[in-house]
């Protein structure tokens, strides 16, 4: 029922715009209209550009003005001051060139439409106004870029040394967090020995991975640098901590990394925010299939003491689960031995 | 076409092309054609077909992302399988909504039913040829995307369903069976058909190179040439060079695909199993992908603008202004487009020094775009503006050039894009700077030469409705995306609900998706003016905007051979609108300079007597050939 009447509706609303159109067809041509250069309808559009142009652009200053809050990310990078400053100052003057260039595309179909007592100024060329337009963008695009340059050097200069390591696998679809432990060094890993209970694909004849450890949530401490380790076991993925600035493709067969500095602890932002239920949150930016929507992990950024201490309680892999190491040359299960009992 | 190999249609030009035409039935006339009027409007037709099925496949996905808790059961007769038993679109359909929107729009319609078209339809009319290079060629490259097309359409309705991995198809998502269904057969017939796209496309770009260099008409050199044809001269250009490119990338994946090469795939462990593949690099696929997939960009882009240039000029009834610093910014543009791709790549992992080089490169770019703007707005100053729709359609094609350019600043600066790479701002960018502005260089040209197409004019009330709504309707689709964009929400994702930075906008998403429905809901008023007027229209005028170029010296229906008689000689650029001391405000391109003393410039008038003596050349030969032929 419900169709009919809705195929009714549009019938009728499509004769009604056949009328209306056959309709202004013979006024037109009653009126001779068709033959003229310019009809009456040229000064409805010139007027409409200009409505267009107060009524988008009064909308755009209303939208961007009342939805601030709700738009702009909170951070909680250092490298993403800088990111930040960088998009703000380029939105300063790409929208003064926005503004500018959009007041004169709409006002001069106004101004200068149609009038058949006028000529219109025959002006070919003018190499002055072209070596100005040419220049002057030049000159402001040259300090963009060198402003986003130096960011850009200074983010993806190699991580200091003491940086605490995080490994973060994408997978479809989940990320898997591996931190290397006490000895801050992942131990290698091999794609070959992926299984269900070896995740990572750790190889576990290398001593390094012995104090190796998983979690759920990354936690890092805050103020101190921290390098992601990312890599992909399947297809590609991308890490993304949004309230960190910091995005990353995760590679099958090409590890990448990402290091930086969180400047505030997720009890500090909920503070801020007033928003007891706040998390930092990583997500995937590369289309890896259906559940690409879905990877989510929690970042949990903690004082550095704090952090200290919660490394100290994790239980490495091979504590949880001895059968990792039991296949492993007599030397290397001795080593395996005095890991497990260490934290006992 | 043997007498047409020369530039200057001389002696032996008494070319037998008009003498072929009644000997044309329906198939050779409509469907294997060799005249490039025809095989223009086949490209528009099936162009206009695709581009209705790309905007209702982004429909459905804007459905979703619009009106997430919708139950979509009464599409079940159209989609089946794809929504589930509780009412919701398939996550895996979702994505290949999402990459066949992509691919259909970007080459289909936007390369295919631009370039297609007007490159066709306009290159032999507007330099005085009888016709294409090699007609043959031609109506391979139709027929060539024509099955191209076909592929691409029988992949929508299978099992598996199509292609789902972005348009850009990455592996190894795109490659492996086992990471998502539209990997499987969809992923085969996605390549099959970009293979015989690549191959219309180069069919098609070569003879629109050799047609420019080799058929001009008398008089018709590189710097009288209309700014349609220089665009379509460098995309051509651009397709040439960089089509093949996407060619070997696709082959490589072919290769890995189905014959266990390993060019992108290594160290991968999915579905349970580790596969034997190493060595090879994903990163080496976005390399080969993007050195085609950025010069696309302008590719698509350039046509519009070369369009746009035409239009505004003719409209304004003023010379374009700055004509060789168009084709300067628009040969650095061809330039430029080869050297910036690994912009799109910057947090690929690719080494991050790479980055710099191109984050420098690709804001040089900027430089000539920004260059044609401020072109474009002196051309309209002090001009003395017509409204006709393709005006309307090309003034917002400059206002969809500017907002998404800017935007391509911030994208460019690799420092930026860390934050705003693969969020709905690219997506915000690119569908005004590439989708929109295309799509509008693409109505302009419709409406602008529809008179020549079929012989007669479009309604231009219902253009007028058609361009409001449609201009409105675009920036009320993509404006918003920039918050949103801003605001992190990722690209590609079915829905955001599951993160809390990006749980909310539900209202602006809903908007956008009412826009969306709406503006395509408007280019029916388009359809319904296109069909009607092409058998219903008012009989146009011969040259119904009062235009300068060779086109508009032909019949109102052009027979193939494009002129009866001999082809016109050309004397003059093609923008002298408003010149001062003429009586009219605009001089065709066949008037010789010296039957306007009154308005010549005084470079002009020295060019007087040379032109003198090269008509009276004409003449000689004009009778020569009358004495033979009788």
């Amino acid at each position: 029922m419900y169709v009919f009447l809705i195929a009714v509706g549009i019938l009728l609303l499509i004769s009604i715009i056949w009328m209306v159109y056959k309709i202004q067809t013979l006024v037109s041509v009653v009126k001779g209209s068709d033959k003229k250069v310019a009809s009456g309808s040229n000064k409805v559009n010139a007027i409409m550009f200009v409505l267009f142009l107060v009524g988008t652009g009064g909308l755009m200053f209303w939208y961007s003005i009342k939805e601030f809050d709700n738009y702009t990310l909170p951070l909680a990078s250092e490298h993403g001051a800088a990111t930040d400053q960088l998009f703000w100052i380029t939105m300063a003057v790409t929208g003064v060139i926005f503004i500018i260039t959009h007041i004169l595309l709409f006002w001069f179909p106004y101004r200068y439409q149609y009038k058949e007592d006028r000529k219109a100024a025959f002006y070919p060329d003018n190499n002055k106004l072209e070596v100005i337009w040419t220049v002057v963008p030049a000159i402001v695009l040259a300090l963009l870029v060198i402003g986003g340059w130096k960011a850009w050097s200074d983010i993806t200069r190699p991580a200091p040394e003491n940086a605490h390591v995080v490994e973060l696998m994408g997978y479809q679809f989940a990320w898997e967090i591996r931190y290397p432990g006490m000895d801050n060094v992942l131990g290698a890993n091999d794609y070959r020995l992926t299984n269900a209970s070896n995740v990572s694909g750790v190889d576990f004849s290398d001593k390094n991975a012995h104090d190796d450890f998983n979690t759920p949530v990354v936690v890092i401490p805050k103020g101190e640098p921290v390098l992601f380790k990312i890599r992909a076991r399947d297809v590609l993925h991308s890490v993304f901590a949004p309230h960190m600035r910091l995005k990353m493709d995760a590679v099958p067969g090409m590890p990448t990394k990402f290091w930086f500095v969180a400047t505030k602890t997720t009890e500090e932002m909920r503070a801020e925010l007033n928003d007891p239920e706040f998390e930092y949150e990583i997500a995937c930016t590369e289309v890896c299939g259906k559940g690409h929507f879905t990877m989510r992990r929690v970042i949990n950024v903690v004082e550095p003491a704090e952090y200290r201490k919660w490394m100290a309680d994790q239980k490495p892999y091979i504590v949880n689960n001895p059968a990792l190491v039991e296949n492993l040359s007599p030397e290397l299960k001795e080593l395996a031995e005095i890991t497990i009992s260490e934290h006992k | 076409m043997a007498t047409a190999q020369t530039a200057t249609h001389s002696a032996s030009a008494n070319d037998h092309h008009d003498d072929h035409e009644h000997h044309d039935n329906f198939i050779t006339k409509y469907i294997f054609s060799t005249d490039h009027k025809m095989i223009g409007k086949q490209f528009l037709v099936t162009g206009i077909f695709w581009a209705i099925i790309g905007g209702l496949l982004s429909i459905i996905f804007r459905l979703q992302l619009g009106f997430p808790d919708m139950e979509l059961f009464w599409l079940k007769p159209l989609l089946g399988g794809w929504i589930d038993e509780a009412g919701k679109l398939d996550p895996n359909f979702y994505l290949a909504l999402v990459t066949m929107h992509g691919t259909i729009m970007v080459f289909f319609v936007l390369t295919a039913g631009l370039s297609g078209t007007f490159s066709n339809f306009l290159i032999p009319l507007q330099i005085g040829a009888r016709d294409m290079a090699s007609g043959f060629m031609n109506m391979l490259s139709y027929w060539f995307f024509f099955s191209s097309g076909v592929i691409m359409f029988i992949s929508l309705f299978i099992e598996t369903g199509p292609a789902s991995g972005g348009w850009v198809v990455y592996p190894p998502l795109s490659a492996l069976e086992q990471a998502m269904p539209g990997s499987g057969l969809g992923m085969t017939l996605w390549l099959i058909a970009m293979t015989l796209f690549i191959a219309s496309s180069l069919l098609g770009g070569i003879n629109y190179i050799t047609t420019v260099i080799n058929l001009r008409t008398k008089g018709m050199s590189f710097s009288r040439l209309p700014l349609t044809i220089w665009a379509f001269f460098l995309t051509a250009v651009i397709g040439l060079l960089s089509f093949p490119v996407l060619f070997s990338a696709a082959l490589l994946l072919v290769f890995d695909r189905s014959f266990g090469t390993s060019f992108y795939l290594s160290d991968i462990y999915i579905g349970g199993e580790a596969l034997p593949n190493t060595g090879g690099s994903p990163v080496l696929y976005q390399h080969l992908f993007w050195f085609l997939g950025h010069p696309e960009v302008y590719i698509v882009l350039l046509p519009a603008l070369g369009i746009t240039s035409e239009v505004i000029s003719v409209n304004s009834r003023k010379p374009i202004f700055g004509y060789k610093a168009m084709i300067i910014s628009m040969l650095g543009i061809t330039i430029l487009s080869f050297i910036v791709w690994a912009h799109h790549m910057f947090v690929s992992g690719m080494n991050p020094f790479l980055g710099s080089i191109f984050m420098f490169l690709t804001l040089i770019i900027a430089i000539p775009s920004a260059v044609k703007v401020f072109n474009y707005l002196t051309t309209l100053w002090r001009g003395n503006l017509i409204f006709t729709p393709g005006m309307l359609f090309s003034i917002g094609l400059v206002s969809f050039f500017i907002s998404g350019g800017l935007t391509g600043i911030f994208l460019g600066n690799s420092a930026i894009d860390i934050q705003l790479h693969d969020t709905y701002f690219v997506v915000a960018h690119f569908h005004l700077v590439m989708g929109s502005a295309s799509f509008f260089g693409l109505m302009a040209g419709v409406y602008h030469w529809f008179p020549k197409m079929f012989g007669r004019m479009m309604d231009a009330r219902l253009g007028y409705i058609h361009f409001w709504l449609t201009f409105i309707g675009v920036y009320m689709v993509f404006f918003p995306m920039h918050y949103i964009g801003i605001a992190g929400f990722p690209r590609r994702y079915y829905s955001w609900t599951n993160f809390e930075f990006s749980n909310m906008y539900t209202d602006l998403n809903m908007f956008v998706s009412v826009a969306a429905i709406i503006t395509f809901g408007a280019q029916l008023i388009f359809l319904f003016n296109f069909f009607y007027s092409m058998y219903r229209g008012r009989i146009a005028s011969l040259n119904p905007w009062r235009s300068n170029t060779l086109e508009w010296t032909t019949p109102l229906h052009p027979a193939h051979g494009n002129w009866p008689g001999e082809i016109p000689s050309v004397y003059r650029w093609p923008y002298d609108y408003s010149k001062p001391g003429a009586p009219e405000d605009f001089i065709c391109q066949t008037v010789p300079l010296s039957a306007t003393p009154e308005s010549n410039l005084p470079h002009e008038q020295e060019l007087v007597e040379l032109e003198k003596a090269i008509i009276a050349d004409e003449e000689e030969v004009l009778v020569a050939n009358e004495s033979k032929e009788s």
